[in-house]
């Protein structure tokens, strides 16, 4: 609906002046600058040298830079496949009108969600940890087989970071599935139901088709989100990338080249493929949405 | 006991699993604050001993606690935490409930434009800017102030656009025009009118800010320079370098940093959920 106009003139300018002169300052204003640092060669704030593509042409060819696209992939990958799973089976479980305490234990799935990535990693790195660590004395306990030094962060760092990002992640996406679940039509369920369709058989072809749009935005935003990943390994893993740079990220090696290098021109080099490879995924999801929508 | 009750059972089975896996982390933090360092090492949860329930209460102690205050600026930190996040969130719930009505409840040329500057600008990554914001910083006097950690933080195009579609929901036009023709100015609409219609949204949207300025890590390492500035986020992580091998202490410190936010979410988390959900199922 067109609002009618019946307002003076200034007044949506009013309203929308503070936040967009703070955009064109704070953010429109650093990407102008940070495309044109992708083509300078800086130290330090005060000195730069243009040096056309060399920024992103050493990029391609930087070995460091293609093991932080790999594990960053990986970590997403996970997110996928293993984070957003348990997020909709906890939907799912939490979805029956019959469930008693639901309130209490959607309230214990979201809790993670509020502690700080700083905080989070602060804790897993303590619970990882060889000896004194809770996770392999607890596996260790239930399972005599399980070997107390298990090197968690030495040689299975992905892993650990998937782990914690499921214990972090899974409770804040569960909202978003249990609030798509609710809209899920219930005489369609009904009708299925009576037709003979297994809990299996009405997932697959009433609830998913159903919750498919929420479910596409939810997949986009983890994409983003993993591909931002920097505070939870950099704590995690000691302010580093791990033994080996098996943790690196591409955010933790921007971080990394920019201000502990001191080099802003790479480190803007890398932003702008991350932002490239962002642009592409959120394009890719609305075509999807679209195709769907169209048939 | 019904049949329908009885099928709930291994629902409840599996909840209770879950909610135990997710507790465990929060648990294991409180009883490793509450340890002295051998006990640490002795017992996963509370220390065994002969008090009641077969655990040496009297053997817990404060100490990680009054150590954190007294040998480091935590409360330092926590007052610049408290700071920083309250006038953020504050500033930034007002700033993004003005531009979100601007958006949706006007008429005005550049409208259609300005709504896809909004949208365009949720794409773009935070990590692009962390460099040449350094630089802007740098070259506006703000490194090293508060300002420079607040000023870029209270206009996320995000918040205007989920302002804009809480607005576009909660706030017919006919309120608006009924305001206007009895005189009402722009300010006096927006105060008393807009405002109380989107509540739920302002709660939701001053939580996600405070938790986003006191969580944030990357921020104050960039804007801030000397440590007495230092919020919770960083003074934490800091202590480790320091103290890497005091677990209880780190414990300790990493409960203070979480204890006041979660006290905050169970304040407003009913506006939290729902605000959080209608931008993403309705919009």
């Amino acid at each position: 609906m067109k609002p009618t106009r019946l307002h003076a003139a200034w007044a949506p300018w009013v309203f929308t002046a503070p936040f967009l002169l703070l955009f064109l300052l704070f953010t429109a204003w650093p990407l102008l600058q940070s495309l044109v640092l992708a083509f300078q060669q800086t130290f330090g704030p005060r000195s730069t040298r243009f040096v056309g593509f060399d920024n992103f042409a050493f990029l391609l060819r930087d070995p460091l830079f293609w093991q932080a696209v790999r594990n960053t992939v990986i970590y997403t990958a996970g997110a996928i496949f293993v984070q957003l799973p348990v997020a909709l089976g906890l939907a799912l479980l939490l979805n029956r009108p019959q469930l008693r305490g639901r309130a209490l234990f959607r309230l214990i799935f979201f809790s993670p969600s509020l502690v700080g990535l700083v905080f989070v990693g602060l804790m897993f790195h303590l619970m990882f940890q060889k000896h004194t660590g809770l996770i392999n004395a607890g596996l260790h306990t239930l399972f005599s087989s399980w070997d107390p030094e298990f090197a968690w962060l030495d040689a299975y760092i992905m892993p650990s970071l998937i782990i914690a990002s499921v214990w972090l992640y899974a409770g804040f996406n569960m909202i978003y599935f249990l609030a798509a679940l609710q809209n899920v039509n219930r005489e369609l369920m009904e009708a299925a139901e009576i037709d003979g369709a297994g809990p299996w058989a009405r997932f697959r072809h009433v609830v998913l088709p159903e919750i498919r749009p929420v479910a596409g935005f939810v997949v986009l935003l983890s994409v983003i989100g993993s591909f931002q990943l920097f505070e939870l390994p950099w704590v995690l893993l000691n302010n580093s990338g791990g033994p080996g740079n098996n943790g690196l990220t591409i955010v933790m090696y921007l971080f990394q080249t920019g201000f502990l290098t001191g080099d802003l021109g790479y480190a803007s080099a890398i932003g702008w493929v991350l932002g490239l490879i962002l642009v592409g995924a959120a394009w890719a999801q609305a075509r999807a949405a679209r195709k769907e929508i169209s048939g | 006991m019904t049949p329908r009750r009885a099928a709930l059972i291994p629902v409840y089975v599996a909840l209770i699993f879950f909610a135990v896996i997710t507790l465990i982390p929060f648990i294991w933090m409180i009883t490793s604050a509450l340890k002295t360092p051998e006990d640490y090492f002795t017992s996963f949860f509370l220390p065994r001993g002969e008090g009641w329930g077969g655990i040496a209460w009297e053997r817990l102690t404060a100490d990680n606690f009054r150590r954190l205050f007294r040998e480091f600026p935590i409360g330092r930190a926590m007052v610049n935490s408290c700071m920083l996040a309250s006038v953020t969130s504050t500033l930034a719930t007002f700033i993004c409930a003005m531009g979100g009505y601007g958006l949706a409840k006007f008429s005005f040329r550049g409208r259609t434009w300005l709504t896809s500057l909004v949208l365009g600008a949720l794409i773009i990554p935070g990590p692009l800017l962390i460099a040449p914001s350094y630089q802007l910083l740098w070259q506006l006097g703000l490194l090293n102030s508060y300002a420079g950690l607040i000023l870029p933080a209270i206009a996320p195009a995000f918040g205007v656009f989920l302002f804009r579609q809480a607005m576009l929901n909660a706030v017919p036009p006919e309120l608006l025009e009924a305001a206007r023709i009895d005189g009402a100015g722009e300010f006096r609409i927006f105060f008393t009118i807009v405002i109380p219609l989107v509540r739920p949204m302002i709660g939701a949207f001053l939580l996600i800010t405070f938790l986003g300025a006191w969580n944030n890590f990357i921020g104050p390492q960039i804007a801030l320079q000397s440590p007495e500035a230092f919020p919770l986020s960083v003074a934490i992580n800091n202590l480790r370098g320091l103290h890497g091998t005091e677990y209880g202490l780190i414990m300790s410190g990493t409960l203070v940093s979480i204890a006041p936010v979660m006290c905050l979410f169970l304040l407003l988390q009913r506006d939290f959920i729902s605000g959080l959900t209608s931008g993403a199922v309705k919009g």
